[in-house]
């Protein structure tokens, strides 16, 4: 099944709905070019909501560590918003928690964002 | 729980993402089947993707002319599962560490760490040519991993 995806914009911050499996081959691609597609625009605060997302396999661990370097070396902010409690301890185990700016709540998510 | 012990069933497949869905799938209904909790049920399937993941993509890499084998045996005690490649081989010994700080911001190489964190036992054989991972999972153990 494939990952769904929306995207919203709320203060300056481009808010990426995901849900599904974040997959090799499936969510992985799309989460790529989601954050691909949003940095060729400019939008560089992001925050991917992962409340939805019931499964990510190492390739899908992969891909977010990707789309943050990615973002970072832009100069951008990429957080995490409401880890399913499979994703917090994936995250957990594979020592990315603490690397991640992770949020369990969208308001303070946005407010976290470095205004110019 | 043990689960009573089923005959080893083994497929053949092809190197596509499809196949590594049905092992996966496979892998969840054998583990349901014995009796394990939800939790042990996700950390064995996921175990078993990346093991056909890794036959897949890094062994065999999609070469159409390269197969997969999966086999699953519930012996009562154990369940265990078999993975093999038949690409170049892997030495487990030279993958790096991805917990290394140095290694943490990589975009890949968590598989094998992720399938020794979640199963009791992991195994490498070389076949010359490929490779053949077995994941053990003993049955009526704590869990282990997250």
């Amino acid at each position: 099944m494939s990952m769904k995806i929306s995207t919203r914009q709320v203060d300056g911050v481009t808010i990426l709905d995901l849900g599904g499996r974040i997959t090799l081959g499936e969510g992985s691609v799309q989460l790529r070019d989601s954050v691909r597609d949003l940095l060729a625009k400019g939008q560089k605060k992001i925050l991917l909501n992962l409340g939805e997302v019931n499964y990510i396999d190492s390739s899908g661990i992969g891909e977010l560590v990707s789309a943050y370097t990615t973002v970072r070396n832009q100069g951008g902010e990429l957080k995490l918003l409401n880890l399913t409690r499979k994703v917090h301890d994936l995250l957990q185990i594979t020592k990315l928690y603490t690397v991640f700016d992770v949020k369990d709540d969208e308001a303070s998510a946005i407010a976290s964002y470095a205004h110019a | 729980m043990t689960g009573q012990p089923e005959k080893r069933v083994t497929y053949t497949l092809d190197s596509s993402l499809d196949s590594v869905n049905k092992v996966e799938q496979t892998a969840e209904q054998m583990a349901r089947k014995a009796g394990v909790d939800e939790d042990e049920i996700f950390r064995i399937s996921m175990a078993v993707r990346e093991a056909a993941v890794n036959a897949v993509l890094h062994g065999n890499a999609y070469d159409p002319e390269k197969r997969m084998t999966a086999s699953f045996e519930n012996t009562g005690a154990s369940l265990v599962i078999r993975i093999t490649d038949e690409g170049k081989g892997l030495d487990p010994a030279t993958l790096p560490d991805p917990l290394a700080p140095e290694n943490l911001l990589r975009g890949s190489g968590r598989g094998i760490f992720l399938i020794r964190s979640f199963m009791d036992e992991v195994h490498f054989r070389q076949l010359h040519p490929g490779t053949e991972l077995t994941l053990i999972k003993h049955l009526g153990t704590a869990p282990t991993g997250a």
